[in-house]
């Protein structure tokens, strides 16, 4: 077992954990925060996706241990005083999900990419976003969604 | 009670059918709150672990589970010997070991069950069973099942069905006849969550399960039969589902689950890794079909003849509805005087086929659109207007026999995806090379590169067929809280994705004025509400919601008339309020409540069906049907053999859109899951093993491989439907496959039979023969 300190969603934990643990699985099953789901195991659908000092990562590859001294944001730590994020909003209003599996790891990997983009076209958010599966939507309304979040985010209304 | 004179007129109630209400759900699945089947926790939980057979083909010499017992932290190891009732189980045919006892049918059976404290300890235990197997040789191909020396696997043979149509002059001959040979794979349904569930064992010796599935009651039966309870003691609760599409339709880890829990005494979780999760449920058919088309030199269809073969796998599941269908929809939207069709399903020993949406509609109509094609070519005809020739409309007989009694607007469809505008050709300067097949790969910078145009158009069946008692249920309870009305739905009807939860709600709020409609949880205190499958729920559901809604006003304007004199009829609701149409008098429904509420509980059913004739296929077998036609605009690099689909247009039948950007995301969904098939989704299996279970190797579209679509929804209204509604979700799956392949024939020339096509078919290195 290795101890390892972290700060998830502004708290900060000290846990031990096997050196072999995943992050996702530390998260899910040690922190209890379920919203970060497991859809593949091999790195390949981003619904494990969080943000790792602000940058995503898919968090079924990553080991817990090599999160240590990290500040992490999960699913759940996105909202801030209650209100929700301008993704979680848009994506709830423009129907930018189904199952909601994908979900979360969509709204995470968005995150990133909105802050690392300027104004970006439908096709700058597909590429940014070719890491995450979703079987469910068909992306058209994923994709709106993205969108609608960055228009909002980038207003100066909502700075 | 205050009635008070003023009379307002009530602005219609926000959020009710016909708006894009927003989904009950969507907050806590956006705030990952949001509870799916694997983030279910009890206190004292244990973790359940499968043991599955390494072969697809086997006899169990002996099973020894000394060793897996030894391992620290497990509870049970339980075996066919543990099944406490029925050991077989089945949806139609109960033909499937809980666990296997003396053969193996198929790799990743499962043989035994393992429950520890910890998953890892779980899994440690599973490997320690010792299983002695005796290795027999699998028997593969689909044709050489019915071959009459083939080994048998079941003892009831290898034909699970074989249904025919015989239809008009089977001697007829034609002016022009074409012949081709068609492949679809074996698809996977790819949901995103994997199978998990709760089973919790109860005080009464019964079990609680929570679990993502798709039809809670035909869970709970088989739950019953094989742990031996009575019904009353199987209770099911709808746990969080990641998609579904079919693959839930059949049990996967639910007896398992239970029986784990009920000899431990703990609860017990199990969750399946994608891996596990592609032995874990039933896919979609493989087909081959032979087809033959006859038509005059003007273009219409004089015959059709088709043999299809559907590989069921080791076990049942659905085959034989799936049969049916790839049957009754061989021909497509077509009118066609002469048919003469062969349809079968049956044993093999490779994966287990079943429910996957569209439900052996699609298969039948990658082939017949590939036909219509190339009858077109032969022709000399522009495919679209060949089509449109021979259009089936309202009143066409169907080869089955059945009149099409609702809207059937094909030749419509096929002219308005023909009528959209086409995306420019060619490529702006400076070159994006996203906008190539390759993309970033910088695989080409334009040179190789063709367009390429398909279009194609697929029906399919609403709801059950063939005579089966196919209802829903629904309980909807009105009451007044803080002085305002509200209403509670309460259905077993699966939300499995698809939006059947906001459908429900935004129809009691049409039916009874009244927006704070609340949805219980999904679960077996209340009577079935049958599948979310076959694209019947909001049909179905939907029916069941407004007929009890509609009991629940019926007393309340009693109750109206009551208090206030003169009849029922006398009364109207408007916006929360109850109005007397002679006198104007009115009074608000939490006054006319007070601390009572009225309660309705009503099934829906729809129009009997009858079974197809076994010889002939006829008969009135199908309630209804929904339409979608597509047009696929491609670029291929026909030296690499890269695709890129520019666009998916479609035009679709909806009935009517209770929700419309619920029917677009159903639309949209769609139609990325049949751009898969046609473009590289495909389990590929070798000798009875499947070689890419995980979705490094069992690719589905990512958001670049999907274009963006163009959708023209078209609201014909079925006179047989609540507010005329047709089901949305499996047609667009249909049509979009042979669409795309069209367009890459087109592009390329090539004869390209089997979907998925691979880049190697499209540069020509497996072309069977030239057409
Ligand atoms: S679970 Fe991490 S990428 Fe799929
Ligand atoms: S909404 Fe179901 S996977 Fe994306």
């Amino acid at each position: 077992m290795r101890r390892i300190s972290l700060t998830v969603n502004g708290v900060k934990h000290d846990a031990m954990v096997e050196p072999r643990q995943l992050l996702v699985y530390f998260l899910r099953e040690q922190l209890a925060l379920t919203g970060t789901n497991v859809g593949c195991d091999t790195s390949t659908c981003g619904a494990c996706t969080i943000l790792v000092n602000g940058k995503s990562a898919k968090s079924c590859t990553l080991l817990a241990v090599q999160a240590d001294g990290a500040e992490v944001t999960t699913i759940e730590g996105l909202a801030s005083n209650g209100e929700m994020h301008p993704l979680q909003k848009a994506f709830h209003e423009s129907h930018g999900l189904q199952c909601g599996y994908c979900t979360p790891g969509m709204i995470m990997a968005s995150v990133d990419l909105i802050a690392n983009n300027d104004a970006m076209s439908d096709e700058d958010i597909r590429m940014g976003l070719e890491g995450n599966l979703c079987r469910c939507t068909g992306y058209q309304n994923i994709v709106k969604s993205v969108q609608q979040a960055a228009g909002e985010m980038r207003s100066p209304a909502s700075t | 009670m205050t009635p008070t004179k003023e009379r307002t007129i009530a602005p219609p109630v926000r959020g009710g059918v016909g708006t894009s209400a927003r989904r009950q759900d969507s907050v806590p699945k956006v705030k990952g709150e949001f509870a799916y089947s694997s983030d279910l926790w009890a206190e004292g939980m244990l973790w359940g672990a499968t043991v599955r057979s390494p072969h697809p083909r086997a006899a169990i010499r002996s099973l020894d589970i000394t060793d897996a017992l030894t391992v620290s932290g497990v509870h049970a190891v339980l075996t066919h010997e543990d099944v406490p009732g029925r050991k077989l189980f089945g949806m139609e045919i109960v033909d499937q070991p809980v666990l296997a006892w003396d053969e193996i049918r198929y790799e990743g059976e499962p043989v035994a069950l393992v429950a520890a404290d910890h998953p890892e300890n779980a899994r440690r235990a599973a490997d320690r069973l010792r299983v002695d197997y005796e290795e027999l040789p699998p028997l593969v191909d689909p044709e050489r099942a019915v071959e009459p020396d083939a080994p048998q696997l079941h003892a009831s043979g290898n034909l699970i069905r074989h249904a025919r149509i015989r239809c008009g002059d089977p001697a007829v001959t034609a002016d022009v006849v074409i012949e081709g040979t068609y492949e679809t794979a074996m698809q996977d349904q790819a949901f995103l969550g994997p199978e998990s569930g709760l089973a919790v064992p109860a005080e009464d010796g019964g079990i609680d399960l929570y679990v993502a599935t798709q039809w809670l009651h035909v869970d709970l039966e088989q739950l019953a039969a094989s742990l031996g309870l009575p019904q009353d003691k199987v209770r099911i609760t709808l746990a969080g589902v990641g998609g579904a599409f079919g693959a839930r339709e059949d049990l996967s880890m639910q007896i398992h689950c239970c029986m784990l829990a009920l000899y431990t005494g703990r609860p017990v979780k199990m969750m399946y890794s994608r891996e596990e999760s592609f032995f874990g449920h039933v896919h979609r058919h493989p087909a081959r079909m032979h087809y033959e088309h006859g038509a005059t030199r003007e273009g219409e269809l004089v015959y059709v003849k088709a043999r299809i073969v559907l590989d069921g796998g080791a076990y049942a599941s659905s085959s034989t509805a799936v049969c049916a269908n790839a049957t009754a929809f061989a021909c497509g939207p077509y009118e066609v005087p002469n048919v003469q069709v062969d349809a079968l399903a049956v044993y093999t020993n490779n994966p287990p086929c079943g429910a996957m949406r569209g439900f052996g509609a699609v298969q039948a109509c990658f082939a017949y659109e590939s036909q219509m094609d190339k009858l077109a070519d032969a022709l000399g005809m522009d495919p679209v207007e060949l089509r449109m020739k021979n259009a089936m409309s309202t009143g066409s007989a169907m080869p089955t026999g059945q009149i099409v009694e609702g809207p059937a607007p094909v030749a419509e469809l096929l002219r308005r995806v023909k009528e959209m505008s086409l995306p420019p050709a060619g490529h702006d300067a400076p070159l994006d090379l996203r906008s190539l097949p390759g993309g970033v790969s910088n695989t080409t910078h334009g040179e190789g590169i063709r367009r390429g145009v398909g279009y194609a158009i697929g029906f399919k069946n609403i709801a059950f067929s063939e005579g089966s008692d196919d209802f829903a249920t629904a309980r909807v309870r009105l009451f007044a809280a803080g002085g305002e009305p509200q209403v509670e739905v309460h259905s077993a009807a699966a939300e499995v994705g698809q939006g059947v939860g906001v459908v429900q709600i935004q129809v009691a709020r049409t039916e009874l004025g009244v927006e704070r409609v609340t949805l219980l949880p999904a679960d077996t205190t209340v009577g079935s509400a049958g599948s979310s499958s076959a694209s019947r729920q909001t049909w179905m559901t939907g029916g069941a919601v407004k007929s009890a809604c509609e009991a629940v006003r019926a007393r309340l304007l009693e109750r109206a008339a009551g208090e206030l004199g003169g009849s029922p009829s006398d009364f109207s609701m408007e916006g929360g309020k109850i109005v007397s149409q002679t006198n104007g008098i009115e009074v608000s429904i939490a006054d006319l409540l007070g601390r009572d509420s009225i309660e309705e509980t009503r099934e829906y059913r729809h129009r009997k069906t009858y079974p197809m004739d076994p010889e002939t296929g006829q008969g009135d077998a199908h309630v209804a049907f929904a339409f979608a036609a597509h047009r696929a605009i491609v670029d291929v690099d026909t030296e690499l053999g890269l695709v890129r689909v520019v666009e998916l247009a479609t035009a679709q039948d909806v009935g009517k859109a209770i929700n419309p950007l619920s029917v677009e995301g159903q639309i949209e969904g769609g139609s990325a899951q049949g751009l898969g098939l046609a473009l590289m989704e495909e389990i590929q299996v070798s000798n009875g093993r499947i070689r890419n279970p995980s979705f490094t190797d069992y690719l589905i579209p990512t958001v670049l491989d999907m274009p963006p679509m163009k959708i023209d929804v078209l609201e014909l209204g079925d006179p047989e439907a609540p507010y005329g509604v047709k089901g949305v979700g499996e047609a667009p799956t249909i049509s979009s496959t042979p669409a795309v392949i069209a367009a890459l024939r087109d592009a390329t020339g090539r004869a390209l039979e089997r979907a998925p096509v691979r880049p190697e078919d499209v540069v020509g290195l497996t072309e069977r023969e030239v057409r």
